[in-house]
């Protein structure tokens, strides 16, 4: 279900408004706002990873938790406002809280820039774990990109617990895909880009070109977003079963 | 024939009461234990038996719920008597029609011997294991057969029902309920009147009402049990709580891994229907309802109620934040009450007896009873219900009838995946929500796991993080990524590879993956660690500091030896070994080459002198 | 596929069955084919991403076709206190396969389930929805004989 962003106007219809304390400060908000666009309108701010405005709520990355009054934590971006509700976004409970999610996600992604910074954010400075090094974290945006604004639904979850991943049904090259590289661009920790002849650039606009320059250049890929890396969605043929994603840097020189 | 008004319901039980009361009846157990066992095939044996010896007019045969007491099925008892045989095989079938049944003789060999004085006990309120529970829900499992409506009417089945439609408003219905201080039995006790009541009060006209069927815990199955023996209980008490928040339609998730209780319930919902308790206008009055059965697909986590509520709707069981609750915003995002099996049972029992009766069992913040699934290190494993308050001590020692000797009950283990361990030094406390909470263990469904000196506790705590990182959903990072990492130090542990460091990793880990889970998965998956390191702290530190497995179970951490004293030389282990490790000649001590052991344990099991020791 | 067609006419094309959908199939063909998924995404209206999803979440469900007889371990907690797991590494070893797959010749499957709810009988193992309660390493080599004693000379040319 989306979640549209509320208009936090504050002198609207007064049955409809709550009020509540974040950090101690009072505010009154209107009902259906959430906890992330009350503290955001604040201007406190706290980490996010797998929220996106565009995007519906999903509070799987649990980053944006605060504490409330009855000492839960919560995700900000998916609980509601409530009259009365006493919020604290910067407790030490929080914030440990907050360094164990930031390590644990190291220990899967350690090469990722954004990581790295929200580890340096909120001094993060060993990884306990053993590393993965893997490409994905399962935050969901690429997923949620791909069915709520493309409306492609080539990608999604499969399987469940510590064995889930996101990839394409069965494995194969998807024929619903459009190539448009949105999950790319959503991705918060891949860094991967078009690499094609037009590089640098952000994305590649070859969905709106009738004839894209790269397919011929990287011949054994199925699009050039497979040049640039891995996202599941593009390669051609069916994926090793390991959740890993194949080797960056290989599959890079192997063209 | 549809039942109308309260008083064809009594004629009909009137009817059906006269015609099997003092009626000779042979109950024979079709739990799935005893089914496992062979019970099967004495119902069959029954049947010829009774016909051969030109009884069957005469004596009413049964295929009932479970009976309880797994551990010695087949169970047959007998009516009015109240004659209980235990251990029956096809083969003793001829014995109890030509002796007991033809001629009064009872069988001693087939009867439950106490414990204490060795006497053989005749009936069932007198052995042990049934003399301190008190059978509530469970009245009728062992009793009926549940796949005939009649049966439960004979009992008075549906005149709970009967009485709230013709002569209570569903407001009155929901204050029955709160002064009875039911509290929901799936494991977090939530009181079951205020959670009808902010279902009744929420807007919307479209409600529903759900029977949690999704059972998941290991170890666990009470509700299995009560669905299979009594279903029409669960139905009954749907369709008043329906009727109290306004719900024209139900559902019953049962996990797929239930056939039996599946198809028990399709039938009674037939039956119900044919009778009319189900469909439009029951019992005369304006209410009209029905419901359906949804099965599960197998996912632990659909036994949380927003996971079952995405299953309902035929997605993947994966949970949300709330609120919204499900009583504001359930599935179809109408106001939807999720009450576990157990909970709703016990509605008819408390329209019928009163609040004040149910109040009366139970403590001050735990009314009534509770169903226990007892299993493990424990003489008499099965099923039982007891008041709540009663104490683990008197549960596992009078009711389980403690560990067979010579090994001793170290912990018992509550509340599934979700609970925790509790040390035999606690065995004095009540069974009762609160209790059992501050203790750091949970009520949960119901399962009661027994342990005993050869039980490592690491190594429990490593299985139950095995099992929720495959059944994590998968969603958020710290369940899905915790339980993995959490497990991955408990085997560290078991293998002797781990540090001071990572214990206290562990610890950390534990309160973040509690604090920021999404649901309740996630929220008690540190539950077995936490419970173990509070109370078994020392086992931990043995695997840790000594490398040393004290109960003997962490297969890095142990070696089978032969105990060259004991040891015949029969060369019975020689063979089976799969490695061919074990060295030896005719009447010579034989000798394990460690080398090549894999620690299967087959020489252990194979050997009939108790020669090979676990060091 | 006509089974399938029989099946989704059976519950309605309705997003909230799927699951029960599935499930049929699953009990018809001991698993679920891929053309399967494919029709049922089509006739249902859903991504087949959401089916394939649910098809890999839940535990009833496998994409690969099961052996003839299909072994199942109980892994509830009173079978694994009480030798469960050494009745898994024994199955490893004689079958030469790990749990969830199938032995090379398509005798047997074997995989594990968390507790089927008859505790009092742990260890607890199920062949071909049969129960084997109180089970010892030694008598499951013995039981895994029988059955492929019983087999009967393998006329398939591959």
């Amino acid at each position: 279900m989306r979640h549209l962003p509320r208009s936090l106007s504050i002198r609207s219809r007064r049955d409809r408004m709550t009020r509540l304390y974040i950090n101690g400060i009072e505010v009154d908000l209107e009902e259906g706002t959430t906890l992330l666009e009350a503290v955001e309108h604040l201007g406190i701010e706290i980490p996010t990873l797998c929220f996106h405005p565009g995007l519906s709520a999903y509070g799987a990355c649990r980053l944006c938790v605060v504490e409330l009054g009855d000492g839960r934590l919560v995700s900000a971006c998916t609980y509601p406002v409530q009259e009365g509700l006493q919020v604290r976004t910067h407790s030490p409970r929080v914030l440990r809280a907050r360094r164990m999610l930031i390590e644990l996600l190291l220990s899967i992604c350690p090469g990722s820039k954004r990581l790295q910074d929200l580890a340096a954010e909120h001094q993060v400075e060993r990884v306990r774990f053993s590393v993965r090094d893997e490409r994905c974290i399962l935050c969901g945006l690429c997923v949620r990109m791909c069915a709520e604004q493309m409306m492609a639904h080539a990608i999604g979850f499969v399987n469940r617990g510590y064995r889930r991943r996101i990839t394409t049904p069965f494995d194969l090259t998807s024929d619903v895909c459009r190539r448009c590289g949105g999950c790319l661009y959503i991705c918060p920790v891949c860094e991967l880009r078009c690499q094609g002849p037009e590089a640098p650039s952000v994305v590649c606009g070859s969905c709106m070109t009738p004839a894209p320059t790269c397919p011929p250049v990287y011949e054994d890929l199925a699009c050039y977003m497979g040049a640039a890396g891995e996202c599941g969605t593009c390669v051609r043929g069916p994926r090793t079963p390991d959740r890993r994603s194949p080797d960056f840097t290989r599959r890079r020189e192997s063209v | 024939m549809k039942i109308r008004t309260l008083e064809q319901l009594k004629a009909l039980q009137g009817e059906l009461r006269a015609a099997r009361d003092h009626k000779p009846c042979v109950r024979v157990c079709g739990g799935t234990g005893c089914r496992a066992r062979g019970s099967e095939e004495v119902l069959a044996r029954f049947t010829t038996l009774l016909q051969e010896a030109g009884l069957a007019e005469a004596v009413d045969l049964r295929f009932t719920g479970c009976h309880g007491l797994c551990e010695r099925g087949p169970l047959v008892s007998l009516a009015p008597e109240g004659i209980f045989y235990q251990g029956v095989e096809a083969d003793d079938v001829r014995a109890i029609v030509m002796e007991t049944l033809a001629r009064g003789v009872v069988i001693e060999r087939l009867l439950a011997q106490d414990p204490v004085t060795g006497k053989r006990v005749r009936r069932e309120q007198e052995i042990p294991f049934y003399r301190r529970q008190h059978r509530l829900v469970l009245r009728f499992n062992g009793v009926i057969d549940p796949t005939d409506i009649r049966e439960y009417i004979a009992f008075g089945g549906y005149h709970a029902l009967g009485m709230v439609l013709t002569r209570l408003t569903p407001d009155e219905v929901i204050e029955i309920i709160e002064r009875s201080g039911l509290r929901g039995r799936g494991g977090a006790g939530f009181p079951t009147g205020k959670k009808w009541r902010l279902a009744r009060a929420a807007p919307g006209s479209r409600k529903y009402v759900i029977c949690n069927g999704d059972e998941g815990d290991p170890g666990a199955f009470m509700d299995r049990s009560v669905l299979e023996g009594n279903p029409h209980s669960v139905i009954e008490g749907m369709i008043i709580g329906a009727y109290a928040v306004g719900a024209a339609q139900g559902i019953i998730y049962v996990r797929e891994e239930y056939p039996l209780a599946v198809r028990t319930l399709e039938i009674a919902l037939a039956q119900a229907r044919d009778y009319g308790f189900l469909g439009e206008e029951i019992f005369g009055s304006a209410f009209s309802f029905d419901m359906e059965i949804v099965r599960g697909a197998g996912a632990f986590v659909a036994g949380e109620e927003t996971a079952l509520i995405a299953a309902v709707e035929g997605k993947v069981s994966e949970p949300r934040q709330r609120p919204p609750y499900p009583v504001h915003r359930g599935v179809w995002g109408h106001p939807t009450v999720i009450n576990n099996v157990e909970t709703w049972a016990n509605v008819p029992v408390i329209i019928e007896r009163g609040p004040e009766w149910f109040a009366s069992l139970g403590t001050a913040t735990s009314k009534g009873t509770k169903i226990f699934s007892l299993v493990g290190k424990v003489a008499n494993t099965g099923l039982v219900e007891i008041p709540m308050g009663m104490t683990l001590r008197e549960l596992i020692e009078e009711i389980g009838g403690g560990a067979p000797p010579p090994r001793e009950i170290k912990a018992v283990q509550i509340g599934g995946p979700s609970g925790g361990c509790l040390p035999k030094t606690l065995f004095d406390l009540p069974i009762d929500y609160e209790s059992l909470t501050e203790a750091g263990a949970m009520m949960g469904s119901g399962g009661l796991i027994v342990m005993d000196d050869r039980t490592c506790m690491v190594d429990v705590a490593r299985y139950f993080m095995d099992f929720l990182r495959d059944e994590s959903c998968g969603k958020c990072l710290p369940c899905r990524e915790g339980t993995n990492r959490m497990y991955e130090l408990l085997t560290a542990i078991c293998e002797g590879r781990a540090t001071e460091s990572d214990l206290e990793l562990l610890e950390e880990l534990a309160q973040v993956v509690r604090e920021t889970s999404l649901c309740g998965l996630g929220q008690t998956a540190p539950n077995p660690v936490l419970t173990t390191l509070r109370y078994f702290r020392s086992e931990y530190e043995a695997h840790i500091r000594e490398r040393r497995c004290p109960a003997g179970v962490c297969k890095a951490l142990i070696r089978y030896v032969i105990n060259a004293e004991r040891c015949t030389g029969c060369l019975a282990c020689l063979s089976p070994c799969p490695q061919q490790a074990i060295r030896g000649q005719l009447k010579q001590p034989h000798v394990i080459d460690q080398e090549r052991c894999i620690k299967c344990g087959i020489c252990h099991e194979v050997c009939q002198f108790e020669a090979v020791e676990i060091v | 596929m006509r089974e399938v067609e029989a099946i989704i006419e059976r519950y309605g094309a309705k997003r909230r069955h799927v699951i029960a959908i599935l499930q049929d199939i699953q009990t018809q063909f001991h698993y679920l084919p891929r053309e399967a998924l494919l029709e049922v995404a089509a006739r249902v209206r859903i991504p087949l991403i959401d089916l394939y999803s649910i098809a890999t979440f839940y535990n009833c469900f496998s994409l690969v076709p099961r052996g003839e007889h299909v072994i199942r371990v109980c892994l509830g907690t009173a079978c694994h206190l009480k030798g469960g797991t050494r009745l898994v590494e024994a199955l490893e070893r004689e079958l030469g396969v790990r749990e969830g797959e199938m032995t090379p010749d398509g005798q047997f499957s074997f995989e594990t389930v968390r507790c089927v709810g008859a505790c009092a009988l742990a260890p607890l193992v199920l062949i071909d929805g049969r129960y084997y309660p109180k089970m010892k390493q030694r008598k499951l080599t013995q039981v895994l004989a029988r059955l492929r004693r019983a087999r009967p000379p393998a006329e398939v040319t591959q």
